[in-house]
């Protein structure tokens, strides 16, 4: 018997643990894998092509040439980002 | 009309090749032409579970190479009628799979059975996939255990995207959850999670629990699927996960504790 048990307070058990983590973890990564499903697999060689393209002409990070493909209706949008921060403007502009 | 149906679960060691054996099993004993596949290419233990090991001659990756004919690979049961194994390579690895044998491979076993299981390798990589390429049913079979059960619902995200059924938009795959290794007790101590539980957090229909038993280590020890142990829990569980499977009504009994009706039935001198 634990001190707990003596004291009259009940703990939570280990198996209502595992289904609160569980329900978080496999909620959090279905989004995750819905956000991927149906995506084509060019993507990211896609991505890493423009990101080649654009440092041609302005330094920018990986993360700053964003794409995804959609599904709106009937069509899919494929959309790209490229987001540029002031000093890649005046990279843009020496060039 | 035949049906394919893949025994798969993400995770390794959670008996998805007990699972095949007994569910192949008890649907031959129930007279239904079958046949179960070992997809585990470099790892093949189907074979030793049915206790066929000694019999291969040649093995599945055989016949997608024209080695061998189908019906040079396929094992003929010596117990039951109507069940063959067809055995995985133990040399090859899981590229060997290429989609157009295992296409051919299909096309030829539908002519000649009525359920083929598919014994799919643990993990999401290709030997995954391919077990789950062709299936029209998914046994997804589940510890309660919180690495399995995460590791299930990533299985049953790509079935719904990642198998034939899915690409040419047909009907999705028809998914049953099994919870194997299951120990009652320890659920109502709150040490496991429960059928509930498990069944609430994948959300797909159960099929049934298979409790946590003896005779299935026995069973894999002689080489005997433990559904011909018909007095054990875990043999007396799978016909009722195959009866059910077939459309039967059988309640589920091993989700309670089976402590009176199962030690006068095992126990007594």
């Amino acid at each position: 018997m634990s001190l707990f048990d003596l004291l009259g307070i009940k703990q939570k058990n280990s198996a209502s643990k595992a289904r609160e983590r569980l329900k978080i973890i496999v909620a959090h990564e279905r989004a995750a894998n819905q956000a991927q499903m149906g995506a084509p697999d060019y993507l990211p060689s896609l991505q890493q092509e423009l990101l080649e393209v654009v440092r041609k002409y302005v330094d920018i990070a990986d993360d700053q040439v964003k794409i995804s493909m959609e599904k709106r209706n009937e069509l899919e949008v494929l959309e790209l980002n490229i987001a540029l921060t002031e000093a890649d403007k005046n990279d843009l502009n020496e060039n | 009309m035949s049906t394919v149906i893949v025994v798969t679960s993400g995770k390794g060691g959670v008996g998805k090749t007990t699972t095949s054996a007994a569910f192949a099993t008890a649907l031959a004993l129930r007279g239904h032409s079958t046949v179960v596949v070992d997809f585990d290419v470099g790892l093949r233990n189907l074979d030793l579970i049915m206790g066929c090991e000694r019999r291969v001659v040649y093995d599945f990756i055989n016949v997608i190479n024209e080695e061998g004919n189908l019906n040079q690979a396929l094992i003929k049961d010596k117990r039951v009628e109507n069940l063959y194994i067809l055995p995985a390579s133990q040399t090859r690895d899981k590229s060997a799979l290429t989609q157009v044998g295992v296409t051919r491979v299909m096309e030829a076993l539908k002519e000649r059975f009525e359920y083929i299981v598919c014994d799919s390798p643990a993990g999401i990589e290709h030997g995954a996939q391919m077990a789950m390429y062709f299936a029209d049913v998914a046994l997804i079979v589940t510890n309660p255990e919180v690495s399995s059960v995460r590791d299930s619902d990533r299985i049953i995200g790509m079935l719904a995207s990642k198998t034939l059924r899915a690409e040419q938009s047909l009907d999705p795959v028809k998914e049953h959850l099994i919870i194997s290794r299951y120990v009652p007790g320890r659920v109502n101590k709150g040490d496991m999670l429960s059928a509930d539980d498990v069944q609430d957090i994948l959300a797909i229909p159960l099929l049934g629990v298979v409790p946590e038993s003896d005779a299935v280590l026995k069973a894999s020890n002689e080489g005997v699927p433990v559904t011909f142990q018909e007095d054990s829990d875990a043999g007396q569980a799978y016909h009722d996960i195959t009866a059910r499977f077939v459309g039967e009504d059988r309640p589920q009994r091993f989700i309670q504790e089976q402590k009176g009706f199962f030690s006068r039935l095992f126990h007594h001198p």
